[in-house]
C-alpha cells in the first residue's frame, strides 16, 4: 500500500522573537487525508509555527512547499490561494457584521461593482449541508454561540476551498459535546481528502481525533509518533521532558463555611440578570469548583465575592457574617485573597515593581508605610521574603512586573494574597496560559491553602482543572449555579450536559448522589 | 403661543427649507467622507483643515480661470492629497489618529491662507468669483448642482458600503483587521484607499462652500463645520442615510435660530440663538449616541505580525 500524497512539507523553519526562539528548524510533513496533532505546553512554539504557515509570521530561515510548490512566506493572501485555511484560537471574525459577510469578505474582486450575495449564501449553505455544519448566514456574528462562530470560521475556509485546515486549540472554549461533534467534522472533512492540523495541549483530544501526533516543546520537534502507537505516558514525558504526577488531594473533612451565598441576584441592566438567584456555600478545607462555558456569570461571581459588584437582591456571609456593600479593600481585610481572572489586566501593575505590587493590597498597613510616607526598606524586605517563599524568578524586587513569565506573574500574585493566611481563596482561572509546571505548583498551593484550613472557590473553564481539584463541583449557566454535587459522583458527560443547560438531568444526579 | 405661531409659519414656508438644503449641504459632505475614513477604523480630526483647503483650492482654481466643475475636481484632489498625508501618519505608520489629525488641520487652515495670500497678496477686500447658481426648479428644489451632488453621494456611499466587495472590505477592516488580514485583505491599501477618498469628500464640502453658497475666500470660512461633522457622525451610528438626516436636522435648527433672530431679535441677546443648534446637536447625540456602536477598530492602529 502506497502512502497518501504529501501536501504539505515544512523544511528548517527557525523563527526568533528577540532573543526569544520560538521554533528551532522544525521539520514536518502533512499528507492527504491525514489528522496531524501539534501537541506541547504553553510557549511551546506549536501557534508560532502555524502562524508562519498561514503566512501571519515571516520565517527566519526554512521554507514551505504546499503541494509541491513553495510558499512565499509572510502572506496569508497566498497561504489562501494555496489552498491552506487557518481557524486561530481567538477568532478572526467581526461581531458587527453577518456570518456570510464575513465568510465572503474578500473572496470577489475589489473592484466588481456588486457583491453577488445570492450566490455566496448558496454556496454557503451547500457546503454546510456537505459538511453537516449548522449555520445561519444572516446572523449577525455577535450573536453566536462560541460553537457557532468556530463552525463559521470552519466554513470561512472551507468557502476558500481550502485543502489544508489549521485549527489552533479549537476545543478551549467548547463543552465537551461541542468538542465530539468538532471531531466528527474533521473525520467527514479528511474522508473528503482534506488535510487536517490541530494545535492541542490536551492529551484526550490527540487521541480521540488525530492520526498523527507532533510534539513541540521549547520550540523544537521533539518527536512525531503514530497516534496508534503511542500512550499518553510516553506523549506526557515527551511534552514535559520529565515524568509528571498528577495532583492527589487527600479527603478532608470540610469545616464551617466561610461564604454563603443566598438568593444572590445581580441585574445586567439589559436582559437576563448576570447571577440569577445564586445559591452557594463554600466551607473551610474544601475547594468548590465552578464549571461552565465562559460567559455564563463566572465573572459577576468573581467580582461580587471580590467586593467589585453588590447584589441588587439575595444576601453575602463571610465567616457568618453578613456583609452589605464592602468595598474590595473590606473584602481583603476579611481574609479574601483573590487570583484575578486576567492577571495582566487585573492583577498586576505591568509598569510597576514587583515590590510596590507585593504591597499593593496592604499599603496602608503600618507595616508598610508611617505618616503617610511608603516605609520602602519595610517593603522590600517583605517582597524579599515572598520571592523567596514563592519561587518568583526574577532579578529582584525592583524589577519591572512586566518582564516577569506569566508563570512567575501568577506565583507572584499567589504570594500576595496567600502570605497571610486567607480564610477565603477566590482563584479565577487560577492556571489560564500557564506552563505545565507552573500549573502544577499552582495546583499544589491551593491544595496547601486548603489544608491549611481555607476555602478555596476554583472557577474555571479548564473542566480537567476542576476534575483534579475540586471537592465538590457547581455548573454555572446563563447566570444560575446548580447545586454542589459532590466529586466523584458526576461523569465528564453529566457535566456537559450541564454546562450546555441540560439541567433536567439534575434529579438523576442528586437522587445518585 | 405667538412663539409656536412664528415657528410653524417659518416651517411651512419653501424658503425656509431652501436654506436648510443649502446649509446642510457642507455637513452631509463632511459627514459622508468622515463616516468612510471611520468606518475603516481611521478617525480623522483633519477635516477641518482639509475642508479649509477644499474651500481654498476649489475657489483659486475657478479664480485662475478654470471653470466651476474643474474647480469641484482640483478641491477633491488637494482633499485626496491631504487624506493620503493623514493616511501615511496613521496607517502604515501607527501614529496617534487624534494627534495626527489635528496636524492636518493646522496644516491644512495655516497652508490655505498661505497659499491665498502668496497668491493675491494685495487683495484687501476678498475677489470674487461667479459661483453656480440655483437650478431653475421649484420652491426649496431650487438648489445648486453642488447639493444634488451631494444628495446624491449620500446614495453612492451608501451603495457602495453595503452592496460591494470594496465596501465590505471596508468595514471589515474597520471591525476587525486581523480578520480582514486573514481573509487575504491588505489592511494598509485599504484604510489609505478610504482616508483618501473620505477626505475628498471633506474638502468637497470645503468647495461648497466658496464656489456654490459664497462667492469668495476668508480664512474664517469653515468655522467649526469639520467638528460639528465628526459629532454627525456618531449621531448616524455610521450609517450614511441617517447621516443626511443628521445634517438636514442641524440645518434645519441652524435655519431656524436664524429666522428667530430676526423675529426675536429685540427681545433675547442673538447670542442664545446661535447656541441652539449646537445645544440641540449635543442633547441629540445624548440621546441616539449613547447606543451607538462604534467600529471596533476605530483608532486602534494595526501593526502586521505583532505579538
Amino acid at each position: 500500500m502506497t502512502s497518501p500524497p504529501i501536501v504539505l512539507r515544512l523544511s528548517g523553519i527557525t523563527k526568533r522573537f528577540g532573543p526569544l526562539v520560538a521554533n528551532e528548524s522544525i521539520s514536518l510533513t502533512l499528507h492527504k487525508g491525514e489528522v496531524l496533532a501539534l501537541l506541547g505546553e504553553n510557549g511551546a512554539g506549536k501557534t508560532t509555527l502555524m502562524n508562519i504557515l498561514f503566512g501571519h509570521y515571516v520565517a527566519d530561515e526554512g521554507g514551505i512547499e504546499a503541494f509541491g510548490q513553495p510558499l512565499p512566506p509572510g502572506s496569508p493572501r497566498a497561504a489562501l490561494a494555496a489552498g491552506i485555511g487557518m481557524v486561530h484560537q481567538h477568532f478572526t471574525l467581526a461581531d458587527n457584521l453577518s456570518v456570510l459577510d464575513n465568510i465572503a469578505v474578500g473572496t470577489e474582486s475589489l473592484w466588481r461593482p456588486r457583491s453577488d450575495r445570492a450566490a455566496a449564501k448558496a454556496k454557503l449553505l451547500d457546503l454546510a449541508r456537505r459538511f453537516g455544519l449548522e449555520v445561519r448566514p444572516d446572523a449577525l456574528v455577535g450573536d453566536l454561540s462560541v460553537g457557532e462562530r468556530q463552525r463559521a470560521e470552519i466554513l470561512k475556509a472551507l468557502y476558500r476551498d481550502a485543502r489544508v485546515l489549521i485549527l489552533d486549540e479549537p476545543t478551549a472554549v467548547l463543552t465537551p459535546q461541542e468538542s465530539a461533534s468538532l471531531f466528527d467534522t474533521l473525520r467527514r472533512l479528511t474522508a473528503d481528502g482534506l488535510a487536517v492540523v490541530f494545535i492541542s495541549h490536551k492529551m484526550n483530544e490527540v487521541f480521540a481525533a488525530s492520526d498523527t501526533v507532533a510534539v513541540l516543546r521549547g520550540g523544537r520537534l521533539v518527536a512525531t509518533r503514530k497516534t496508534a502507537e503511542t500512550d499518553r505516558e510516553e506523549l506526557a514525558e515527551l511534552m514535559v521532558g520529565r515524568a509528571l504526577k498528577p495532583p492527589s488531594p487527600t479527603p478532608l473533612e470540610p469545616g464551617e463555611p466561610v461564604l454563603t451565598l443566598s438568593g444572590v441576584t445581580v441585574a445586567s441592566g439589559h436582559g437576563r440578570p448576570l447571577l440569577d438567584g445564586v445559591d452557594l456555600t463554600v466551607r473551610r478545607r474544601q475547594i468548590v469548583g465552578i464549571a461552565g462555558v465562559s460567559g455564563n456569570g463566572q465573572t459577576a461571581l468573581a467580582e461580587l465575592v471580590s467586593g467589585l459588584i453588590h447584589p441588587d437582591s439575595g444576601t453575602m456571609a463571610l465567616k457568618g457574617e453578613a456583609i452589605g456593600n464592602a468595598e474590595p479593600a473590606e473584602m481583603v481585610r476579611r481574609g479574601v485573597a483573590r487570583i484575578p481572572e486576567d492577571r495582566h489586566a487585573a492583577g498586576l501593575v505591568g509598569a510597576m515593581a514587583v515590590w510596590e505590587n507585593l504591597i499593593a493590597e496592604r499599603y496602608h498597613d503600618p507595616a508598610f508605610q508611617r505618616f503617610g510616607l511608603i516605609r520602602r526598606a519595610a517593603a522590600r524586605a517583605y517582597a524579599e521574603e515572598v520571592i523567596e517563599a514563592f519561587d518568583v524568578r526574577c532579578p529582584g524586587p525592583d524589577a519591572r512586573t512586566q518582564l516577569l513569565s506569566g508563570g512567575n506573574m501568577q506565583k507572584l500574585i499567589l504570594g500576595r494574597t496567600l502570605a497571610h493566611g486567607p480564610d477565603l481563596i477566590l482563584a479565577s482561572q487560577p492556571t489560564r496560559g500557564l506552563d505545565v509546571g507552573a500549573v502544577s505548583y499552582v495546583h499544589g498551593r491551593l491544595l496547601e491553602a486548603r489544608a491549611a484550613g481555607a476555602g478555596v472557590l476554583l472557577i474555571s473553564e479548564d473542566l480537567d482543572e476542576i476534575l483534579a481539584l475540586a471537592d465538590g463541583i457547581t455548573v454555572a449557566y446563563h447566570g444560575r449555579l446548580t447545586p454542589v454535587l459532590p466529586h466523584g459522583r458526576v461523569s465528564v458527560r453529566q457535566l456537559g450536559l450541564l454546562m450546555a443547560g441540560h439541567w433536567e438531568i439534575l434529579p438523576e444526579i442528586v437522587d445518585a448522589a | 403661543m405667538e412663539l409656536f405661531q412664528t415657528i410653524l409659519d417659518i416651517l411651512v414656508s419653501a424658503a425656509f427649507w431652501t436654506a436648510v438644503l443649502r446649509i446642510a449641504t457642507p455637513y452631509i459632505l463632511g459627514t459622508l467622507g468622515e463616516l468612510l475614513c471611520e468606518r475603516a477604523g481611521v478617525l480623522n480630526l483633519g477635516i477641518e483643515g482639509i475642508m479649509t483647503m477644499g474651500a481654498m483650492a476649489g475657489w483659486m482654481a475657478v479664480y485662475q480661470g478654470a471653470d466651476l466643475w474643474t474647480g469641484v475636481l482640483v478641491a477633491a484632489l488637494c482633499g485626496g492629497l491631504m487624506g493620503l498625508l493623514h493616511a501615511t501618519l496613521t496607517v502604515p505608520l501607527g501614529l496617534s489618529q487624534h494627534v495626527a489629525g489635528i496636524g492636518v488641520t493646522l496644516l491644512g487652515t495655516s497652508l490655505s491662507y498661505f497659499v491665498y495670500r502668496l497668491v493675491l497678496p494685495q487683495a484687501s477686500t476678498p475677489p470674487t468669483i461667479e459661483p453656480f447658481q440655483p437650478l431653475a426648479l421649484p420652491g426649496a428644489l431650487a438648489q445648486t448642482p453642488m447639493t444634488y451632488l451631494a444628495l446624491i453621494l449620500v446614495a453612492v456611499v451608501a451603495y457602495v458600503l453595503y452592496r460591494t466587495p470594496v465596501g465590505l472590505a471596508v468595514r471589515m477592516v474597520g471591525e476587525n483587521p486581523a480578520a480582514a488580514e486573514a481573509q487575504g485583505l491588505s489592511v494598509t491599501a485599504v484604510r489609505i484607499g478610504a482616508v483618501v477618498a473620505g477626505s475628498a469628500l471633506m474638502a468637497l464640502a470645503g468647495a461648497f462652500l466658496t464656489l456654490s453658497a459664497f462667492n469668495a475666500f476668508f480664512f474664517n470660512m469653515v468655522n467649526g463645520r469639520g467638528w460639528i461633522c465628526i459629532a454627525l457622525v456618531v449621531f448616524a451610528s455610521w450609517r450614511p442615510g441617517k447621516a443626511l438626516l443628521g445634517a438636514v436636522l442641524f440645518a434645519a435648527f441652524d435655519a431656524l435660530q436664524l429666522r428667530l433672530q430676526q423675529v426675536a431679535g429685540g427681545v433675547l441677546p442673538y447670542q442664545l440663538f446661535l447656541m441652539m443648534p449646537y445645544l440641540l446637536s449635543i442633547l441629540a447625540l445624548v440621546l441616539v449616541a449613547r447606543r451607538a456602536s462604534y467600529p471596533r477598530a476605530l483608532m486602534i492602529p494595526y501593526r502586521k505580525g505583532e505579538r
